[in-house]
């Protein structure tokens, strides 16, 4: 395995040299010891960064023009955001039950953790309603055109987690798979949940402090 | 990251006894395998084995034939450009068409054509084979990869039937022109466009992902990454890099079709459009070239990338030599890639920008030139007293390698700013891309088609309809091209339908612009040729040795061939060497494939510089 090596170190092999030759046929044929669920989760984890990356250097670069107007933020994005934090939260001792093979409190907290994403996607289209109800339309401002974009984006790769929530959930009631499995898929959302609310934090942030 | 799960699950005792590792242990000696096989989908019915197809070597075809039947389209259109601008008196397309046809041939050509034959086509066919893996990662991603593509080809074609037709806007879609009246297909084509844009993303992520993750974790055992052929290192960088590029243009166009379709005021300033004040206002049209062109120029590496990489191994195959220099190689391709991310606003020297930052820019653009001429060295390297055999494969590399040459040279001139704020509206911006992303790398695409033909029908291609093919369009696309550098020195600008009686224009450019248009037409002809040929060989072409042009790389080292479902046959292979051991001393043949055993070989010296 070599995961120790840096890529500079990768970069600069001599793969027609003897020694090398003898320590190259002992390779696995793995690059890095994740499996490939969890490094699947990490590119898309990149290009969601990118994404998210641009989308916040456009809002830097537009809020700049004259025409800009802040929108204000309503005291429900902070219980949304709070939602979102404990979930985050659920998640992480939900992978730490399912470490101990403790089937129940797993199943519970699973559960939970999709209950509080749907409450976090509706919370979000309350904030909506709320706002266009006020005369908050994406066409009155690009500031507000930026949130319900951003909110929008988020929610699809909230959207996106469900998906893959229930497909483990529904695995895991099975409980027809193996244990290293299950918990590899449980993780796996675990990080994507903490990463959904690293955006929301960020974006969130942006918008509070502009 | 309590990530450290213990792959070792019942290690196959069975797969280290057969019959070469019992007769000399010692040699071939691999430690047995302590990742599991991977588990195949099996289809059962006539839609998933046809049509839903998992296999990557299948999705791969399927790819690779809906971008070569989009490409045909734009090239289609291409000719139809032509006649008008050669025959500008017959009428033969008013100004609007004329726009539509130039947006739809560049968009096609550059997205639907070469980014998804090199990732897509070539990406799925050879990752699996060459890397030593039964198939893709997540294959079932891989196939909705496959349809999403194929979706977002049909919104583009539905473009031409709605009212108002495709949209006029140029391949770069530059607001506000791109989604205001006046501009052809500025209501619903851009819009169909802007849907089909962002379902190529969405579907190429899905492809990319599994790209990534079977390159990096599910090749053969002995497999490293710089065992790798470059192929691979070509295609997996352009897929980083597309991973990183392509939500630009997903964002550029997200906010367009916001600007478009509710009114939002992204990239839309406050103007007057006939005679009417419209409601945007303070948008920022700049922000939308920046966006468009972050991804715009890795876009470009992203098709060259996989045809530097196809075309080193095909030199160095049908040389018979060791591909001079693998390691400055893979540097280059790796170096090329960061690099391309800081290049972009070389498209936006005539945008307006602040001195320092084309400064920058110039410099950034400059300093790309040095990884790219070290590849080109090195080709030529490989050639230097190989034992070239002028088949069809190495005859299109040869043909590469100068255009990529002619291409890149004109770049030198256009990457500097002063140079490029006065040819940047004229041909001679076309004839440079055309040179050095469009011929160059549709070479390669020939080539390649040509190499691997066996290895998915199981027959050779006609040699002498090739070799005519290959004369026609290298000879052709010179013919083509030169006369619009020329063109462009005396200013003929770009994408304009017709140059009228221009008094500045002078009369000789209306002549080459008849050659060019002949020349096209014979060219056009000689594609035809080739599809002729591609669709015939596959039932009347001569039968395929099991490994006809004696590779070395794991692809043709397959039980059968062409390959089955899963590849490999019972046993994935163990490799011992890189790709590359052609001519070496002392061994019986001239090449040593990846996965002989070194028990095989004694007496060979395999070691070299």
């Amino acid at each position: 395995m070599s995961n120790k090596k840096s890529i500079f170190q990768l970069l600069t092999e001599k793969p027609w040299e003897k020694d090398q030759i003898e320590v190259d046929n002992k390779h696995q044929g793995q690059t890095v010891n994740l499996s490939k669920q969890k490094l699947g989760l990490r590119t898309i984890m990149a290009a969601s960064t990118v994404l998210f990356s641009l989308f916040i250097v456009a809002y830097s670069d537009r809020m700049l023009i004259s025409d800009w107007k802040n929108m204000p933020e309503p005291w429900l994005l902070w219980l949304n955001t709070g939602i979102l934090v404990i979930s985050s939260l659920v998640f992480h001792m939900t992978t730490k039950y399912a470490q101990k093979d403790n089937f129940d409190k797993t199943k519970n907290g699973l559960y939970f953790v999709g209950f509080l994403a749907y409450f976090f996607l509706i919370g979000q289209l309350i904030v909506w309603y709320q706002l266009m109800n006020t005369g908050y339309y994406a066409t009155t401002n690009v500031a507000n055109a930026f949130f319900y974009l951003f909110t929008t984006i988020h929610g699809l790769h909230i959207v996106g987690g469900i998906y893959f929530w229930g497909k483990t959930t529904s695995k895991f009631i099975k409980r027809t798979y193996k244990k290293e499995e299950i918990n590899n898929l449980i993780d796996t959302c675990a990080v994507y949940w903490h990463f959904l609310l690293a955006v929301w934090i960020v974006l969130f942030g942006l918008m509070l402090s502009s | 990251m309590s990530d450290e799960y213990e792959h070792k699950l019942e290690a196959k005792s069975d797969y280290a006894t057969d019959a070469s590792s019992v007769s000399s242990p010692d040699l071939d000696a691999v430690p047995e395998a302590e990742l599991p096989d991977q588990e195949l989908y099996h289809s059962h019915s006539w839609w998933t084995t046809y049509v839903f197809s998992q296999d990557a070597k299948y999705i791969g075809i399927q790819y690779a034939l809906t971008a070569v039947g989009t490409g045909l389209l734009g090239l289609v259109l291409s000719w139809l450009m032509r006649i008008q601008l050669a025959f500008p008196g017959l009428g033969w397309l008013d100004p609007a068409a004329y726009y539509q046809f130039v947006t739809m041939h560049g968009m096609i050509m550059v997205v639907y054509l070469l980014t998804a034959l090199f990732l897509g086509g070539f990406g799925n066919l050879l990752i699996p084979l060459m890397c030593g893996a039964r198939d893709m990662a997540f294959p079932y991603v891989n196939m909705l990869s496959y349809w999403a593509f194929v979706v977002a080809v049909v919104v583009l074609l539905a473009s031409f039937f709605v009212p108002g037709g495709p949209t006029g806007a140029g391949w770069t879609l530059y607001p506000p022109q791109a989604i205001t009246a006046g501009t052809p297909g500025s209501d619903m084509g851009i819009i169909l466009m802007l849907v089909s844009l962002i379902l190529f993303v969405a579907g190429f992520t899905m492809g990319g992902l599994n790209y990534i993750i079977t390159v990096l974790q599910l090749r053969a055992r002995g497999m490293t990454l710089m065992r790798l052929p470059l192929t691979i290192w070509g295609i997996f960088t352009a897929t980083v890099l597309a991973m990183f590029a392509f939500p630009a243009l997903l964002v550029g166009c997200l906010m367009m079709t916001l600007d478009s379709l509710l009114g939002t005021s992204f990239f839309m300033p406050a103007m007057v459009s006939l005679g009417e004040t419209l409601t945007h206002e303070g948008g920022s049209p700049i922000l939308f070239q920046h966006l468009f062109w972050f991804f715009g120029h890795p876009e470009v590496y992203i098709v060259a990338l996989p045809a530097f990489g196809i075309v080193s191994d095909l030199l160095s195959v049908h040389s018979r030599k060791t591909i001079f220099g693998y390691r400055m190689m893979v540097w280059a391709i790796v170096g090329i890639g960061a690099l391309s991310f800081f290049v972009w606003a070389h498209h936006m020297y005539v945008s307006g920008m602040n001195p320092w930052f084309g400064f920058f820019f110039a410099t950034t653009t400059l300093i790309i030139a040095v990884p790219t001429a070290i590849k080109v060295y090195n080709w030529i390297l490989t050639l230097w007293r190989g034992n070239i055999q002028l088949s069809l494969p190495m005859l299109f590399s040869l043909g590469f390698i100068v255009t990529f040459l002619n291409g890149g040279l004109t770049g030198l001139f256009l990457g500097n700013v002063t140079v490029d704020v006065p040819l940047s509206d004229t041909y001679f911006v076309v004839a440079h891309f055309h040179m050095v992303m469009g011929i160059a790398p549709i070479l390669v695409i020939f080539g390649a088609i040509y190499h691997w033909y066996p290895l998915i029908t199981g027959r050779m291609m006609n040699e002498t309809l090739g070799k005519i093919h290959f004369w026609f369009t290298f000879i052709g696309s010179y013919a083509i091209y030169f006369p619009m550098h020329y063109q462009g020195f005396v200013g003929v600008p770009r994408r304009y339908f017709e140059i009228y009686d221009s008094p500045y224009i002078d009369t000789s450019t209306l002549l080459l612009n008849k050659f060019i248009t002949i020349a096209v037409l014979i060219v056009g002809a000689a594609q035809l040729l080739f599809l002729y040929n591609l669709i015939t060989s596959a039932r009347l072409g001569k039968k395929s040795e099991k490994n006809p042009w004696k590779a070395c790389s794991l692809e043709w080292q397959t039980p059968q061939m062409p390959p089955e479902h899963g590849n490999w046959g019972k046993e994935l292979p163990k490799v011992y060497r890189w790709p590359y051991d052609f001519s070496v001393p002392g061994a019986k043949e001239d090449y040593i494939p990846q996965n002989q055993p070194p028990s095989e070989i004694i007496g060979a010296k395999v070691e070299k510089t």
